[in-house]
């Protein structure tokens, strides 16, 4: 295999389980070696189907998918060697820890000492060296995880892929291991396939995100692109928090289009992703990219008038639900900094944003 | 913990104390009866069924396998008085060694037994109580109670004129064994052992030899038969848990039909299919397979036997192993394949050990139920299918040895104790899933 060639493919693959729908369309990818690539999307978007269908428990219904460069679609699945952890991390509850780890190096014919050095190295790697002789019922569920992870990793595969491995953890000891997981995927230089519908954790471990819905990639960019520049309005709507403001365009010119907004008001937004003149389009805006002092708003940015319904306050934010353009669910976030002035419901106040931060996009 | 007693204060140095000073486990204890006094109103009604159906019964059947005082006293059918008998031959035994000839002195005794039963009309029971131990003699306890009135001294003279088996030394040991309250010796012929005249325990002849055959029997045909159901029913029950819902119903309802049809309507159907001039045999001979004059014997045999309780038993190792099953999730299976392991070696090693339980519960239970198994060989055993609860029932019904009756149960049940006591250290009870 050369260098350029991807470690996971897709090509054109659809997949049904009943002949009457697809859950996966037309799905194309490639993943270099060494990539952390995350599939974010709904619940029932096809996610864990395309995990399944590269680890061999499914098989594509149409087109092809590639292994370092071979076409896998007939290779059972213990021939593949893809590590693999599951949402429920599957340890098996009648083996002890250590006898979890030996499986897949027995089934591969190996002797006592080079599984027993194994065994110790993967453990160790996790910071799991002492729990060896432990049944999986007598761990937290976060010690689970680290064995779940280490068992897929022990035998050394080159792909890794993880099933929401951290779905049921709480958010600090999540936030952890999401830490942990980044950290061996750079150490070990291991390609690693994951799957989460937790956009904080995609946008925080992965090299690209690939954000899923109706069984197709919306976007497959790195995060921030896909922060900052969403495609289209499910993109946008899905990563991060953000306000849409509906409306027609009314003039498109180049990069820059006007768009009259149902309530009547007139606002220039980016084009992205939008028809001709006169077409129906939602402009985005993200909450923390709004401004409402005076002195912050400056010139060449849209202003509109808006009425305060909401203010709450959250440690370290304050989060203002507005009124603008007869919209009732236009946030706009404000760090708490020294000095920052806190709105009250009633209050009505003029708000603003650079023209880059609104896109036009897709009428969903 | 520890940091926690050190930091309350005046906490006595043994056990934790409550903050109003009452120790931990007293406070822990009053708080806790009202929980239980109410769950023990809750179950007490069972508790009284289960000692009255259960407790009571069992406790009547061990003590009639070592006890039948028939010998000792007699009770009046119609008032139930109870009289003792054969007082005098009783102290006569006492007085004498066993392996004693009987002398004069005994044959009085017995002469004046006699004509006490004759009064009481108990020579019957007497008689059949002596048959169980010397088969053969319970006309002479009639025949001569009937003439007791007229025996005269000597004795010994007179009772051998009525009949000479009065001689019979096996008579003798056998109502000196009666003449006690309480014997072994229902378990020694439950397990085809008897006393010589001197009373020493020694094997019956062979010829005699029934029980011993019908244990072995009993158990190989339940192994035989614990195997096949679970070699059946493992399939079906996988079958069963992971099929989709709708057809795991439908198959449910098929496994668990044998259940809504009464036990002898099954049996019988067995008996149209595999006897001789029956579908099994007719469909093999129609398709050339075996000629007419080589029609298999299936049924009154012990092939029926395992047949019809295979098919009878089925649903008890199929429920306890689906239940097991239900919850094994395929991610396993699936994170052993990801291993590298074949869909065999992930079967035997992942799958497999998981349904452990219910392999064991399902086992168990077709096992225990099998030994005790009655109908189903009565019905379709013939002779050589019978298991011991058949032999049980006819002490039962026939020859109303119920003391032989209650040992041979007995020694069923302590076989199945020691069953379920290998279990619990080979397997461990609390492995054990029944649904
Ligand atoms: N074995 C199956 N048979 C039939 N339909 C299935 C099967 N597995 C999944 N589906 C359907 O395929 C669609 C996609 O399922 P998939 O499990 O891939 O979703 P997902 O993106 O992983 O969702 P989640 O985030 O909830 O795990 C769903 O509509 C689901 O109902
Ligand atoms: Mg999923």
């Amino acid at each position: 295999m050369d260098v350029t060639t991807p470690m996971v493919e897709f090509d054109r693959v659809q997949k049904s389980y009943d002949g009457e729908s697809l859950v996966v369309k037309d799905l194309n990818l490639a993943m270099p070696k060494g990539e952390f690539l995350t599939m974010l999307g709904p619940s029932g978007s096809g996610k864990t189907t395309c995990l399944m269908m590269l680890a061999g428990f499914e098989t594509a219904t149409n087109g092809e998918i590639r292994l370092a460069g071979k076409e896998i679609n007939h290779i059972p699945p213990h021939k593949r060697g893809i590590g693999m952890v599951f949402q429920n991390y599957a340890l098996f509850p009648h083996m002890t820890v250590a006898e979890n780890l030996s499986f897949p190096l027995e089934v591969r014919g190996m002797d006592r000492g080079t599984r027993e050095t194994k065994i110790k190295r993967a453990l160790d790697m996790v910071q799991m060296g002492k729990f060896a002789s432990r049944r999986p019922a007598q761990l937290s569920g976060g010690q689970q995880q680290r064995i779940a992870l280490a068992r897929a990793l022990v035998f050394e595969p080159d792909l890794v892929l993880m099933d929401e491995p951290l779905g049921a953890l709480d958010k600090q000891l999540r936030e952890h291991m999401q830490f942990e997981i980044k950290h061996l995927h750079e150490s070990l230089g291991i390609t690693v396939v994951y799957v989460t519908h937790d956009q904080s954790e995609a946008l925080t471990m992965s090299d690209r995100v690939a954000v899923f819905n109706d069984g197709k990639i919306q976007q497959l960019a790195p995060p921030e692109d896909l922060y900052e520049r969403p495609d289209n309005s499910f993109v946008a709507q899905f990563i991060g928090e953000n306000n849409k403001l509906s409306g027609k365009i009314e003039a498109l010119d180049g990069e820059t289009a006007t768009v009259r907004l149902h309530s009547g008001e007139l606002i220039g937004a980016t084009a992205v992703n939008i028809g001709g003149a006169g077409s129906e389009t939602l402009v985005s805006i993200r909450p923390e990219r709004v401004e409402f002092r005076h002195d912050r708003i400056q010139e060449g940015w849209h202003t509109l008038d808006a009425e305060v319904l909401e203010f709450i306050y959250m440690g370290d934010l304050f989060r203002t639900r507005l009124r603008v353009a007869g919209h009732d669910d236009f946030v706009m976030k404000c760090r708490n900094i020294q000095g920052q002035e806190r709105l009250s419901p009633g209050q009505r106040v003029k708000i603003g944003w650079h023209p880059a931060d609104a896109r036009a996009l897709d009428p969903v | 913990m520890a940091d926690m007693t050190a930091t309350s204060p005046g906490a006595a140095p043994q056990g934790l104390q409550t903050a109003d000073g009452r120790p931990l486990k007293a406070a822990l204890a009053a708080s806790q009866a009202r929980a239980k006094r109410r769950a023990f109103y809750l179950v007490a009604p069972l508790l009284a069924f289960v000692l009255l159906t259960f407790v009571l019964p069992i406790g009547q059947l061990l003590s009639r396998s070592v006890s039948d005082p028939r010998f000792i006293e007699n009770v009046d059918r119609s008032s139930g008085e109870v009289t003792p008998i054969m007082v005098e031959l009783r102290d006569w035994f006492k007085a004498n060694p066993p392996g004693t000839e009987p002398d004069e002195a005994a044959y009085q005794a017995l002469a004046q037994g006699l004509a006490q039963l004759a009064e009481l009309r108990g020579q019957g029971d007497v008689g059949t109580r002596i048959n169980y131990e010397a088969p053969g003699t319970r006309s002479l306890f009639t025949k001569t109670a009937r003439r007791a009135d007229d025996l005269e001294a000597p004795f010994k003279e007179a009772i051998l004129d009525v009949d000479e088996d009065w001689a019979d030394p096996v008579l003798w040991q056998a109502m000196r064994d009666a003449s006690s309250r309480y014997t072994i010796n229902f378990y020694l012929a439950a397990l085809d052992m008897t006393r010589d005249v001197d009373g020493n325990i020694v094997n019956v002849p062979e010829d005699r030899q029934v029980y011993l055959l019908l244990f072995k029997r009993t158990a190989i045909l339940s192994v035989l038969i614990t195997v096949t159901t679970l070699v059946l029913g493992f399939p079906v029950a996988y079958l069963l848990a992971t099929l989709p819902l709708r057809y795991s119903n439908l198959l449910m309802i098929l496994v668990l039909l044998p259940f809504w049809t009464s036990l002898l309507v099954r049996t019988t159907s067995w008996m149209v299919l595999l006897q001789s001039q029956g579908v099994v045999n007719d469909l093999l001979v129609w398709a050339g397979i075996i000629g007419d004059d080589g029609r298999i014997q299936m049924i009154y045999n012990q092939m029926g036997t395992v047949i019809a309780m295979t098919h009878i038993l089925l649903p008890f190792t199929v429920l306890p192993l689906y239940s097991v099953m239900r919850p094994i999730k395929p991610s396993y299976v699936r994170a052993a394949r990801s291993l590298g392991a074949t869909s065999w070696t992930a079967f035997r090693r992942v799958y497999l050990p998981q349904t452990v339980p219910g392999i064991g519960a399902g086992a168990l239970l077709v096992f225990i139920l099998a030994v005790g198994y009655y109908i189903t060989p009565a019905l379709v055993g013939g002779s050589s299918g019978q298991l011991i609860s058949n032999l049980i029932a006819f002490h039962m019904q026939n020859s109303l040895n119920w003391s032989l009756a209650a040992a041979l149960a007995s020694l069923l049940l302590a076989g199945v104790l020691v069953l379920y006591w290998l279990y619990d250290r080979l397997v461990g009870i609390d492995n054990l899933k029944l649904g």
